[in-house]
């Protein structure tokens, strides 16, 4: 995977590379793309609430279950990290805490994003064989 | 199974909100080679499962939902179907485990999951495949020589009976049919003693249910516990339940059936109704405590009644109510009980029954538009108002039960009466008919539910005085014109108020005679 993506992405990532055969070429991309649409939603809807500033945990812990449930889907470990941060806080009802970690949380989504976006470009010029031989 | 089962092709329905997951389960299912369907919302999921009774051998299902909670999808899936549900989560907190195996699960599977954990989930199937049969074969057993039920099979199977299909049930029964063989010499594998389930029994075994409360965790043992019937075997309640859970499903898929033919829609309110109602307790309308309060419940009064009077109307010809495919009559039991149910039971899909349910009678109220069927089973006009009335209640929609119960063979009044429930006016000239007959109501009733009331029983109306017994499995199969097929049971795990408000005469005993009924395979009426 290339030490760029180290730390970033588990070996759930890894996994997903092995899906990819010849039905789905395209597999791990598709998965990645669809991953970074979902959670820019989720994230939208994070924002919102914490801007509100009513602090409904239950409902912020919620949006983060469901953000770390997704991240886990391409193995986005330092993302994760980040999430399981924000439920604490939230369970502890630390808003202060809450809006820390979630810039956190926001900002390894975005270097995990143009990571990929990288990493998915390099293969696409390196070719199928190539993208077999990287992940492998 | 015996066919061998084979876990390539095994059809999943997976059920996740998120879209990501939903596409890599599904690529690595199909890795597996299984029949793969995704879903990304749980109601979604109830209805392309109830659409397709046996469509799908497993369902895989994230625990945070959006629209319904993991765990109440479960329960659904469960009741309504009993397909094996594996749940999943990001979380792996114990107690979200535990709950999940307490609502039945029967794995939890934590993201990320791997390749490994998916490739084995059709044990499962198989696995509960072969409980349903061990259940089926375990009826047979039951009833035995008193003193083998009284073999403290309970005690035997200790605790854990709600999933004690596993080794300890294969000991059990392998057992069991040792010293069957051993105790009887003349009888074989294949001729298996019944447990006459009598209203009284059953009442008891409502009542010990319904103390239990609605908890899945209601389980045989408990349940045998409670109703404190020395020669009761563990094994003879659990049948007994699944049979129940069944029938209760049954009441709830009516319920929300919609597409019962135009007629029964319309008897909802029709003015027969007050006609028809003799006396019969009420509760029975609100026997079925689904508290779904679907549409079944609010037909569920004017339904039974003007079923009874039909079947009572023409004892001669009916022999089986009328099996319509689709049509049920849906029977809203104006259950207020069904506490559990309620909560259980949306369902929204109208079982397809007719074809594969064996023909269970369940109180005349389960006039469900069948097929006649050709077995002549003698009515049981019991009471046929009164029978009507109460069993009619019950929102039961033709689910295998109804349909046993009224099949006439032939097209004969009754059956026509029922087939026209569609056409509220036949319907209604049906039922003018039938009440006339009220003398004979009782036999009649049940002769064409193929249910046969016990000597004891006559004409008259069905009350507590009237036992019935019903005699499960095979000896029902064997005399119906071969319609049933067998019923795959449905688990519920609780069973509230739902028969023990119903009047005792909807349960209906079955003549070993001429036994059409599968008590394995109906619903229960209480």
């Amino acid at each position: 995977m290339g030490k760029c993506m180290q730390g970033y992405l588990d070996e759930q990532f890894m996994e997903l590379e092995e899906l990819q055969d010849d039905v789905n070429p395209n597999f791990v991309e598709e998965v990645a793309t669809l991953y970074f649409k979902d959670s820019a939603r989720l994230i939208n809807s994070i924002d919102q609430a914490l801007e509100r500033g009513s602090f409904d945990f239950n409902r912020l812990d919620n949006y983060m279950h469901q953000f770390k449930g997704s991240s886990t889907s391409i193995g986005a470990s330092k993302v994760k990290t980040e999430c399981t941060m924000f439920r604490e806080y939230c369970r502890m009802g630390n808003a202060e805490g809450c809006l820390r970690t979630f810039q956190q949380v926001k900002k390894e989504h975005a270097t995990l994003r143009k990571k990929l976006e990288h990493y998915f470009q390099l293969a696409r010029q390196a070719g199928p064989k190539e993208t077999a031989r990287r992940s492998k | 199974m015996d066919k061998g089962f084979s876990p390539v092709g095994l059809r999943v329905l997976v059920v996740d909100d998120d879209p990501t997951w939903l596409k890599i389960l599904e690529k690595m299912l199909k890795k597996c080679s299984y029949e793969v369907t995704t879903c990304g919302l749980a109601r979604e999921a109830l209805r392309l499962l109830r659409e397709r009774k046996d469509g799908y051998d497993i369902v895989i299902s994230d625990v945070n939902m959006p629209d319904m909670d993991g765990f109440k999808l479960l329960e659904h899936v469960g009741l309504e179907l009993d397909l094996p549900v594996i749940m999943m989560s990001v979380d792996g907190e114990t107690k979200r485990v535990m709950k999940g195996v307490q609502h039945g699960a029967c794995d939890y599977l934590l993201k990320p999951i791997r390749m490994k954990e998916l490739k084995i989930i059709w044990q499962h199937v198989l696995r509960k495949k072969l409980q349903e049969v061990r259940d089926i074969e375990g009826c047979c057993y039951e009833g035995g020589a008193d003193w083998f039920t009284r073999n403290d099979e309970t005690h035997y199977l200790g605790g854990g009976e709600d999933v004690s299909f596993g080794k300890k049930r294969k000991e059990f029964d392998f057992e069991k049919k040792l010293l069957q063989d051993e105790s009887d010499p003349s009888s074989s594998s294949s001729k298996k003693a019944r447990v006459v389930w009598s209203f009284e029994l059953h009442q008891k075994f409502v009542n010990a249910v319904n103390q239990i409360g609605c908890d899945h965790k209601a389980g045989p043992k408990k349940i045998l516990d409670l109703m404190n019937v020395p020669w009761l075997t563990r094994e003879n309640v659990a049948s007994h339940l699944q049979k129940y859970r069944l029938y209760l499903s049954r009441l709830e898929k009516g319920k929300e059936l919609k597409c019962y033919s135009g007629g029964v829609k319309n008897i909802d309110s029709p003015p027969k109704d007050s006609e028809f109602s003799s006396g019969h307790q009420s509760p029975g309308k609100n026997s079925y405590g689904f508290s779904g309060g679907s549409s079944l419940i609010h037909k569920a009064e004017t339904d039974p009644k003007q079923l009874a009077s039909s079947s009572v109307s023409d004892p001669s010809d009916v022999h089986m109510p009328p099996k319509a495919k689709k049509s049920r009559i849906e029977f809203d039991p104006p259950i207020s009980s069904s506490c559990a149910f309620e909560s259980l039971l949306p369902w929204s899909d109208v079982p397809d029954p007719l074809e594969s349910k064996p023909t269970i009678l369940y109180e005349s109220s389960f006039l469900q538009q069948q097929p006649l069927l050709p077995s002549q089973s003698p009515y049981v006009a019991n009471s046929a108002p009164t029978l009507m009335q109460d069993e009619m209640k019950p929102s039961y929609e033709t689910c295998v039960n109804a349909d046993a119960f009224l099949m006439p063979q032939d097209k004969n009044s009754t059956v026509m009466i029922l087939q026209d429930l569609a056409l509220p006016t036949p319907y209604a000239m049906k039922l003018q008919e039938a009440s006339s007959n009220v003398t004979n109501d009782t036999e009649s009733i049940l002769r064409s539910l193929n249910w046969e009331l016990p000597e004891s029983h006559h004409s008259g109306f069905i009350d507590t005085d009237l036992d019935f017994s019903w005699i499960q499995n095979e000896h029902f199969l064997a005399n119906t014109s071969g319609n049933f097929q067998n019923f795959q049971f449905q688990d519920y795990s609780c069973s509230p108020s739902l028969l023990s408000e119903l009047p005792p005469h909807l349960w209906f005993g079955n003549d070993p005679d001429e036994c059409t009924l599968m008590v394995d395979h109906g619903l229960f009426i209480s």
